[in-house]
């Protein structure tokens, strides 16, 4: 049996007194691309950030690769991991954000090289190669020297999937990243997520995009008020979702 | 309806040829201030006590220009003090440590609390108070000590009073420019990997340079000027150099113009190089740079 990318047993997470996550399960195993779909404010984004330790988790366990986040079992008792535990765990997560959330200051080229500099301190011209292939995988080599301001949303989200990939991570989360964009961009971004799945990359996706759901998930999981309402292939549950709420949501979004 | 595209070609119409608002109270205002700034020019040459020829004297004497070098000393060194000092504080202050942060708190409590006069006369004045400073084992042996009161040259009181204050009020700017700082790029960081000190260093300060750096200039030009303070304890600078020049010879206007055009110059020339720093800072958004340089241009001009 192969160690699952991603187990989320239980989990658990509330914000003050509002319980936001109340018990959600998730299993994703190497190579899977699951997504999430539900309604705004049903916890999904909270989830996927809890996944890297964005957010904390109150009870339940997140294991990504077999190895326990944000905390370190010893002696039968949980042991908080330093801060520069968890930024070495978070290097083997890529994220994408629904608003890109690219450093203004730099150009594309010096966003991608960023983390790889500074983090893994590559030479810079490996750096540099690494970082122009990236975005030839993306379709933006000839935008490498333009500021983020400079390119339209669909490019910078690509921009900044580069620069997550450019980290040679297992596991891709992505937050809603087509939520952002004028509806004319949202293929090219689309079709990068589609060519990265089909290289065998384990996604996690938080997306409203069905038709992307459909065609590249292996699996989907439907959320509401913090649990996972219905969960399984994607294209038997958007054509016979058998809970009501599951039935509700998607009668109001296809 | 037709099955014409929509798209037709159409005659465009005449350019609209408008009779634009008149403000005549624009002109009235310009006409007033014209006469009066025609007056004050006027009295410039023909008024004798503003002394001319005695600036021009004293412009470039060897008293003014020590003065003027030991402010431009000061005003560098303190602002080094207080911009590093200042970024150091800050990043204590929004740590989650609750000991630094309560240290940097205190620290800009107390130094933002107290006259800088009375921090600068408490510098020069601290032998009075510990006349050894030593480092060794607390209520223990001590192995290198120094004396205060050889130490604490005037210099070194000035630089300490005018730099921990600074750093006081600099800490609070440069919070407001890490606060400014969208909170995603933190989380943008981290989710790559980067520590604390890396995202500090490499993401969140450069963009907070952006806000931080226009309220500097401004501490920086009350440096310049907040630098005669240092009178109090005997040490010399412009406008004190001034000072003692027109305690002797009474011509208190002339020399009060020799200091006021030398600070003029050096602010003039300050603004020209914030200007250059805050395009540096700036070149990843185009609308920054806008007409910042023209806007000084005219005001400069106008001052020389």
């Amino acid at each position: 049996m192969t160690t699952p990318m991603v187990e989320a047993i239980q989990i658990h997470k509330s914000f003050g007194h509002v319980e936001v996550l109340r018990g959600v399960d998730l299993v994703v195993q190497p190579g899977e691309v699951a997504c999430v779909i539900g309604p705004s404010g049903s916890g999904k984004s909270t989830f996927l950030r809890c996944i890297n330790h964005l957010e904390t988790i109150d009870a339940g366990t997140m294991r990504v690769n077999g190895k326990l986040i944000g905390y370190r079992e010893a002696g039968g008792k949980l042991h908080e991991l330093r801060e520069s535990e968890v930024a070495a765990q978070r290097r083997d997560i890529g994220m994408v954000f629904q608003r890109f959330n690219l450093f203004p200051h730099m150009t594309a080229l010096e966003n991608v090289m960023e983390a790889p500099r500074t983090v893994r301190r590559l030479p810079k011209k490996q750096a540099r190669e690494q970082a122009m292939a990236l975005l030839s995988r993306v379709g933006l080599a000839d935008r490498c020297d333009n500021y983020p301001s400079q390119l339209s949303g669909g490019q910078q989200q690509r921009v900044a999937i580069a620069r997550a990939l450019a980290m040679e991570p297992r596991l891709m989360l992505f937050d809603e990243p087509t939520s952002a964009l004028d509806p004319e961009l949202v293929g090219e971004v689309l079709d990068v997520m589609r060519e990265l799945a089909a290289s065998g990359m384990t996604m996690v996706v938080v997306t409203h995009e069905m038709g992307f759901a459909r065609e590249v998930g292996d699996k989907l999981v439907f959320m509401d008020e913090g649990v996972v309402v219905e969960a399984g292939n994607p294209r038997e549950v958007l054509s016979s979702p058998r809970h009501e709420r599951t039935q509700a949501f998607l009668s109001k979004v296809l | 309806m037709s099955d014409a595209p929509v798209l037709t070609k159409r005659e465009r119409p005449e350019p609209i040829k408008a009779v634009p608002v008149r403000h005549p109270g624009r002109w009235l205002a310009v006409a007033i201030l014209a006469v009066l700034a025609a007056m004050f020019v006027n009295s410039l040459f023909t008024n004798p006590n503003y002394g001319w020829p005695v600036v021009a004297q004293y412009f470039f004497s060897a008293p003014i220009l020590n003065g003027l070098k030991n402010t431009l000393i000061l005003t560098v060194l303190s602002m080094i003090i207080g911009i590093i000092g200042g970024i150091a504080l800050a990043v204590m202050r929004l740590s989650p440590n609750p000991v630094l942060s309560s240290v940097s708190w205190t620290f800009t409590w107390f130094f933002r609390g107290t006259p800088l006069i009375a921090q600068l006369i408490f510098w020069f004045y601290l032998a009075a108070l510990y006349p050894t400073l030593g480092l060794g084992i607390p209520f223990g042996p001590t192995f290198v000590s120094i004396d205060v009161n050889s130490a604490m040259t005037p210099f070194v009181a000035c630089l300490l009073g005018l730099g921990l204050n600074e750093a006081a009020y600099m800490s609070e700017i440069v919070r407001a420019g890490l606060q400014s700082v969208d909170h995603g790029q933190h989380e943008a960081a981290s989710a790559l990997g980067l520590s604390r000190f890396q995202t500090l260093r490499r993401i969140i300060l450069p963009q907070a340079m952006r806000v931080i750096i226009p309220p500097t200039g401004n501490e920086t030009i009350s440096m310049l000027k907040n630098t005669s303070l240092v009178v109090a304890i005997g040490y010399f600078e412009l406008l004190t150099s001034a000072q003692r020049i027109y305690s002797n010879n009474f011509q208190t206007i002339p020399l009060l113009i020799v200091a006021a055009l030398w600070y003029l110059i050096l602010t003039s020339v300050l603004s020209i190089g914030q200007y250059y720093v805050e395009r540096h800072y700036g070149r990843s958004t185009r609308r920054n740079t806008g007409n910042r340089l023209f806007g000084f241009q005219r005001a400069g001009g106008a001052t020389r």
